[in-house]
């Protein structure tokens, strides 16, 4: 396949950038560099064809043209500087990363002995076996061109190493903040690792800080092993003029447990790439996301379990709420391997529609070679129930509080899935804000002090 | 407190109600009894403002105010109050979210001050006490998993809790057994005063052996085609409806 001139955009950039990029990074990370380049140069960017992306066409907005975060410098903590609020703050250990940059604030607190949180750009220099073992096993820059673009641009992010049986007790919250007085393109690369019977809980906080356009190309990849447990929380509220490709590629050893949760409440364009594989028996994963969407905003959920042993579990709950001519798709792969034996996989999809020009594809894909197994999917797609908002407003309640009591009815099943209780609490509110019109104004997020923009004013899509 | 006059209603263009006249004063009970598909739950979801239903001629007046002009908020607002004969299942909302919200709004409307949570709370306990409702059930989403005799005992609760002008009861007696049928009119006779008024709607002459009405009618085709004392549902319960079909087409 011939690749496109975009593509040869950014691998122009790349070449002229090169020396720069790769000047201060690992080895390792310079190693998957080389592969990652070939590979993209042989097929670049997905094209809007391709089946995977069928629904959410990037391309309009992936462009070398846009100023690449990695070539500034110095502006990043003042960032934090301004970011002052910390109004009902998680009870956390708090990082930032302003741009794509992990960015040292100071404010990080002391984290438990042993436990290692940082600099993705630094930390992968002090832990080459790690890097060694994980990077890139998971994000593969072959199948996906969108990958191929990270690992060639990646220089930082934030690096999470929990090493065997040490416990993480409180989150930890990383508030990844866009920021600046120009339209940026972000490639931002993260790794957590989870060793034996080790515990983390994860928190992203994806934020915009000023009005610019943000296009992020963000990969992040897991590995929990045996034992481990991580429960990994993504909370998006960013402004409309963003566009977020977020990979999420996990891996799971034998009796781990792992809770992915994606909570979209604010957003321009927003793909989330799940992939999890069940990788040891008994391991078990629940990966479920909430999207509340209105206007002209857009959210793709394409989500990948993979069981690749036998005896493990997975479910699998993604629910949206779209309001205006908001859009939206899903797509639940399961993979069942041929000795994956006794597998339990479960999912589903749920959407509300609350106008007839909203709309959602949804498509579960269950790819089943094994025989003994236990797989169940559904989607629906309705409205809400007439006979409960005659019933709520039979006792008194106006239709506009109805209407809210309903929705978030809707969609209380997954932020029930959360397991930090507090956290738990400030999602609750901030969907309820959500329900009520009352983010947009909302001077600043109730989980992270974010302070909030004015909402752009651009055609997002 | 009610006067309806000439109320005609349909639903899927075939008329339900065909010329309903009724006055309720403050202080009274009234049954409507009628065999099914009379339009009984018609007139209780026409006066609730049920917008699957189409009023198409006729008056009704609630406390001097124009009823059907209401959205069903203002109608509950007002002090008007029904309990469903088949009360919805709505997970997600809490029993304690849902009443607050309600109760709230209501005297929000009413210009009265809202209750402070605790208020609240105690307010709930002594409502649950006189329709005797296990306390777990408050805890739980609305009517998720409830039994029949549950939801029907949550109506009356729900109905303690507002303290409506007019209460409507839709079949509130239908599948419940003895126990729960003396606990629901235990609750509705303590709940009586000078100052408000009842309307049950039921098949079965059994309920009104435990509220005892003013007045009974009986519905028949969309028309209130009968008019009379208690003595009433006892004819009809031992003769059943078919004498007044026979009267009617007579």
């Amino acid at each position: 396949m011939n690749i496109s001139e975009q593509d040869i955009g950014f691998i122009k950039l790349f070449d002229s950038n090169r020396s720069f990029i790769e000047e201060h990074a690992s080895p390792v990370v310079n190693a998957e560099r080389e592969k990652a380049y070939a590979a993209f140069s042989a097929k670049g960017m997905p094209r809007p064809k391709t089946e995977a992306y069928k629904y959410t066409n990037l391309l309009p907005w992936f462009k070398a043209e846009h100023t690449q975060a990695f070539s500034l410098n110095g502006e990043w903590e003042r960032v934090v500087e301004s970011f002052q609020c910390n109004v009902n703050e998680l009870d956390s250990y708090t990082i930032y990363t302003v741009n794509g940059r992990y960015c040292d604030s100071g404010k990080n607190g002391t984290l438990p002995d042993g436990i290692v949180v940082g600099s993705f750009a630094e930390l992968s220099k002090e832990y080459p076996e790690l890097m060694e073992k994980h990077y890139g096993s998971l994000a593969d820059v072959e199948s996906d061109g969108f990958v191929a673009l990270n690992s060639m641009f990646a220089i930082d992010g934030v690096f999470v190493y929990v090493p065997k049986n040490k416990v993480l007790e409180k989150p930890l919250q990383i508030i990844n903040i866009l920021s600046g007085d120009r339209d940026l393109m972000i490639n931002q690369r993260n790794l957590i690792v989870v060793e034996e019977n080790a515990q983390a809980r994860v928190l992203f906080c994806d934020h915009t800080a000023s009005n610019m356009r943000f296009v992020v190309n963000s990969v992040t990849e897991g590995f929990v092993a045996e034992s481990g447990m991580l429960d990994f929380y993504n909370l998006q509220n960013q402004h409309n003029g963003t566009v977020m490709l977020g990979g999420y590629y996990f891996d799971q050893e034998s009796r781990s447990l792992l809770n992915a949760n994606y909570f979209t409440l604010h957003t321009g364009i927003t793909r989330n790439n799940i992939y999890a594989r069940l990788n040891g028996a008994k391991a078990e994963n629940h990966v479920s996301g909430l999207y509340v969407i209105d206007k002209n905003q857009h959210v793709d959920n394409f989500t990948f379990i993979d069981h690749a042993v036998a005896d493990c579990e997975s479910n699998e709950l993604f629910k949206g709420v779209m309001d205006d001519a908001s859009t939206g798709a899903f797509t639940g792969r399961i993979m069942v391997a041929p000795d994956a034996q006794r597998t339990n996989a479960y999912q589903s999809n749920n959407n509300l529609l609350l106008t007839n020009s909203a709309k959602i594809n949804t498509r579960p894909q269950l790819e089943i070679y094994a025989d003994d197994v236990k797989c169940s999917h559904g989607a629906t797609v309705g409205q809400l129930d007439e006979e409960a908002m005659f019933y709520l407003r039979a006792r008194g309640i106006s239709k506009e509080e109805a209407n809210i009591l309903l929705m978030f009815a809707f969609a209380y099943q997954v932020i029930e899935k959360i397991n930090v209780p507090a956290l738990k609490d400030q999602i609750r509110e901030l969907v309820e804000k959500r329900f009520r019109g009352e983010l947009d104004k909302c001077d600043s997020c109730v989980v992270c002090g974010q302070i909030g923009v004015q909402q752009l004013q651009t055609e997002s899509r | 407190m009610l006067k309806i006059r000439n109320l005609r209603a349909v639903i899927d263009g075939k008329e339900i109600l065909r010329g309903i006249n009724l006055d309720i004063k403050a202080g009274e009970i009234h049954a409507i009894m009628g065999p099914n598909g009379s339009g009984k739950s018609t007139l209780a979801a026409v006066l609730a403002g049920n917008e699957a239903f189409e009023v198409i001629e006729g008056s009704v007046e609630f406390n001097g105010k124009d009823l059907l002009d209401m959205s069903p908020e203002d109608r509950a607002r007002e002090g008007l109050f029904l309990s469903f004969q088949y009360p919805v299942e709505i997970p997600g909302v809490s029993m304690t979210n849902f009443l607050r919200t309600a109760l709230n709004e209501q005297k929000k409307y009413r210009g009265e001050e809202i209750l402070s949570a605790s208020d609240f709370l105690k307010l709930m306990r002594d409502r649950k006490k006189l329709v005797d409702m296990d306390s777990d059930l408050t805890n739980r989403s609305v009517n998720e998993g409830f039994s029949g005799g549950e939801k029907k005992k949550n109506e009356i609760f729900q109905m303690a809790m507002l303290n409506p002008g007019l209460a409507i009861l839709d079949e509130t007696d239908s599948g419940l057994d003895i126990d729960a049928l003396r606990v629901v009119a235990n609750g509705v006779n303590k709940l009586r005063r000078p100052d408000n008024a009842t309307i049950l709607i039921t098949h079965y002459q059994r309920l009104l052996d435990y509220i005892v009405p003013d007045k009974v009618h009986v519905l028949f085709k969309g028309q209130i085609v009968k008019s009379a004392g208690k003595e009433l549902a006892v004819e009809l319960e031992k003769n059943g409806y078919d004498w007044i079909k026979q009267e009617m087409e007579a």
